[in-house]
């Protein structure tokens, strides 16, 4: 009797070790963690980076070789191929060079091909082509007109497809997995594992209301005592998926941008919650004006579970690091990527 | 082993199992036959049962029951009945209360009606289990001391899901049943109303709660210290020199100058442990109602100090703020 005693609580004990092993390794991330103060002492406003983990994005930031620039003399593009919409500007020798580019950054394995109909280059027959025109226009209209977010930094068409055909942090409306119908309480968009809110059990598509349409995500009160705001704290979870998709996205805290004790409040803030703002607006203005415009060009199988076509978000560039490619500017050597031409 | 030396001590004395002392006229009948657990007895006594549930424990489980149904049976729903899924999403799954545009209105089953008839079924359950613990006490002849630290808990719970989603006139003000849900609404409720840490009701809350946690440590640890020379006799020490009781006070009076006695240290613990939900709830009332949003409020009040400027001047470009 005394002995299954003493087995019974000795297994207790080495379960409950296991169990509690697997809580601390699941859930604690290996030292060292070096910490920045970015704010005045005090406030917190702290980032904390492991070397580790930044040794792995900085591989994963390399830039491809650059081939060298070609002068703008000899004939037009447009001059020698046919159906040369957007580039036509340029001369043989850069439009040559851009599409060679292109391939390294999009398509490497997959080739000229990917693209192209091989035997009639100048064909649209498929789709990838006509998406690949209004992407380039894509890059042009960032780089020219949202300054404010990407500055003189730029982006190019390696910024989001790092060698892939399709960028991997891309998203689609998500109506949520499938859930029982009838009386149970199930449409509420939250309450299950979220990996676009940081793996919390807040809403678990913070995109579409946000990044696509133009919900409000402002909901703290302005003034000390009620004066008509009427945000609810159901708003302040979306609000709140939203911020720790954009926590995620960029590999940083909340106070990479706020002082956390107002959240709300700009004069306490840092000048980068200043370009988030533009970026919020400038990866609206891409999805609307040249994302889900694609969603009839794509094929079925490479729209979402709704139909839509794929879309940004601010990980989509940015792919975990503050700045995409830790701020390697790539556009310098691609002035045809810098505007559209006039 | 020197545990027998203590008179305080963890060793297992095991007579016939005790029934209690009989019940008034009119009583339900104890459940159970009384039963001696090992395991039991190495962290409390080990003789369990027989239980006493009477009216009010029998109706206040059968309410707790169809809660946890109702709860539980809409959280397997939300992962398609799938029995893996319910396993391991468990801790993020929930039952939310209605979308604002309801108010307080009864909204259909699907969109937050379940959740009104889970938090009902709850709130009769725990005001069932209030009544019962009341009644047991004065059964025992006993004050009714832990009754009424179990309301000041009720009243925070009531504030929280009833009184002030009814003041705001909305249901979606209140939490949601689940693990995680519900902590992410609290941090969400504290970020929408600028700040629950400059909320003075939320302060005291904090004081009394870390200072019931000292103050358990420290009675429990004089207490266990003293219990070598019989403190469990505290009432025959009380009156003699050099004994239990008084080796204790003088431990504190010399180390802190101050000391509680026998009977005020319980005081002390259980006020310490009732104004914790009882502040909290009147922070809690405050919030969205009287107050907007604390952190200006702190400002407004000397209470949120300023940092000079380390960013330049910042300005919100939504309101024509330069990009920098």
């Amino acid at each position: 009797m005394n002995w299954g005693i003493k087995t019974s609580s000795g297994i207790v004990a080495i379960v409950a070790t296991i169990l509690l092993a697997i809580v601390i390794i699941g859930s604690f991330e290996r030292p060292p963690i070096e910490s920045v103060q970015r704010g005045y002492r005090g406030t917190g406003m702290v980032e904390n980076y492991n070397p580790r983990t930044i040794a792995t994005l900085a591989e994963a930031s390399k830039l491809p070789a650059t081939l060298p620039p070609l002068p703008a003399a000899g004939p037009k593009a447009s001059a020698i191929y046919k159906n040369v919409q957007i580039l036509g500007g340029l001369s043989v020798g850069q439009f040559t060079r851009l599409m060679a580019s292109i391939t390294t950054w999009v398509a490497p394995t997959q080739g000229c091909a990917y693209c192209h109909d091989t035997k009639n280059m100048a064909s649209d027959a498929l789709y990838t082509k006509v998406v690949s025109r209004r992407m380039i226009q894509m890059v042009q209209h960032i780089n020219a007109d949202w300054k404010p977010h990407v500055a003189e930094t730029g982006v190019t068409c390696f910024t989001c497809h790092r060698g892939q055909p399709v960028p991997s942090n891309i998203w689609f409306n998500n109506p949520g997995p499938a859930h029982a119908h009838g009386m149970a309480s199930t449409e509420t968009g939250m309450g299950l594992v979220a990996p676009a809110a940081g793996l919390t059990a807040l809403p678990y598509d913070p995109y579409t209301p946000f990044l696509e349409k133009d919900a409000v995500i402002r909901v703290q009160a302005t003034t000390a005592l009620p004066s008509g705001n009427l945000q609810s704290i159901k708003q302040t979870e979306w609000t709140y998926a939203l911020m720790m998709n954009f926590s995620t996205a960029l590999g940083v805290n909340c106070t990479y941008c706020h002082n956390s004790r107002e959240f709300g409040d700009w004069s306490q803030s840092t000048p980068q919650r200043v370009t988030a703002w533009h970026g919020i607006h400038m990866v609206r203005d891409l999805n609307n004006t040249y994302l889900n415009p694609l969603g009839k060009v794509f094929p079925a199988n490479r729209l979402g579970p709704t139909g839509d076509a794929p879309k940004v978000a601010c990980a989509t560039c940015h792919q975990g690091v503050y700045k995409p490619l830790f701020g390697q500017s790539m556009i310098k050597g691609f002035p045809e990527l810098a505007a559209a031409a006039p | 082993m020197a545990e027998y030396q203590n008179i305080f001590n963890r060793i297992q004395a095991r007579g016939p199992g005790y029934p209690g002392v009989p019940l008034p006229r009119g009583s339900w009948k104890r459940i159970g036959e009384p039963l001696h657990v090992h395991l039991f007895g190495l962290i409390g006594d080990s003789q369990v049962g027989p239980i006493y549930l009477g009216a009010t424990g029998m109706a206040s489980i059968i309410c707790g029951l169809i809660a946890f149904e109702i709860i539980g049976l809409n959280m397997f729903a939300s992962v398609n009945w799938d029995p893996i899924q319910f396993i391991r999403q468990l801790p993020w799954l929930a039952l939310e209360p209605p979308a604002p545009s309801y108010g307080l209105r009864f909204p259909p089953l699907a969109h937050g009606g379940w959740w009104l008839m889970a938090g009902f079924f709850l709130t009769a359950s725990i005001m069932l289990w209030w009544a019962r613990v009341y009644k047991r006490a004065v059964a025992l002849g006993l004050g009714t001391h832990v009754a009424w630290a179990f309301a000041s808990a009720i009243w925070l719970y009531l504030v929280l899901g009833f009184i002030r989603p009814l003041i705001v006139g909305s249901w979606s003000e209140a939490v949601p049943f689940g693990i995680f849900p519900h902590l992410d609404w609290t941090a969400a409720f504290s970020i929408r109303y600028g700040n629950l840490f400059y909320n003075p009701f939320h302060m005291l809350s904090i004081v009394f709660l870390y200072g019931s946690a000292v103050l358990f440590a420290m009675h429990a640890a004089t207490v266990l210290a003293t219990g070598r020379f019989g403190a469990d006799r505290e009432l025959e020490q009380i009156a003699d020199r050099g004994t239990a009781f008084e080796r204790g006070a003088l431990f504190w009076r010399w180390t802190m100058g101050f000391n509680a006695t026998a009977e005020s240290i319980h005081r002390w613990a259980w006020w310490f442990a009732v104004l914790c939900p009882l502040t909290g709830g009147i922070g809690i009332l405050l919030t969205g109602t009287v107050v907007d949003n604390w952190y200006l409020w702190g400002v407004k009040h000397g209470l949120a100090p300023t940092y000079p400027p380390v960013f330049g001047i910042i300005a919100d470009p939504a309101q024509g703020g330069a990009g920098q």
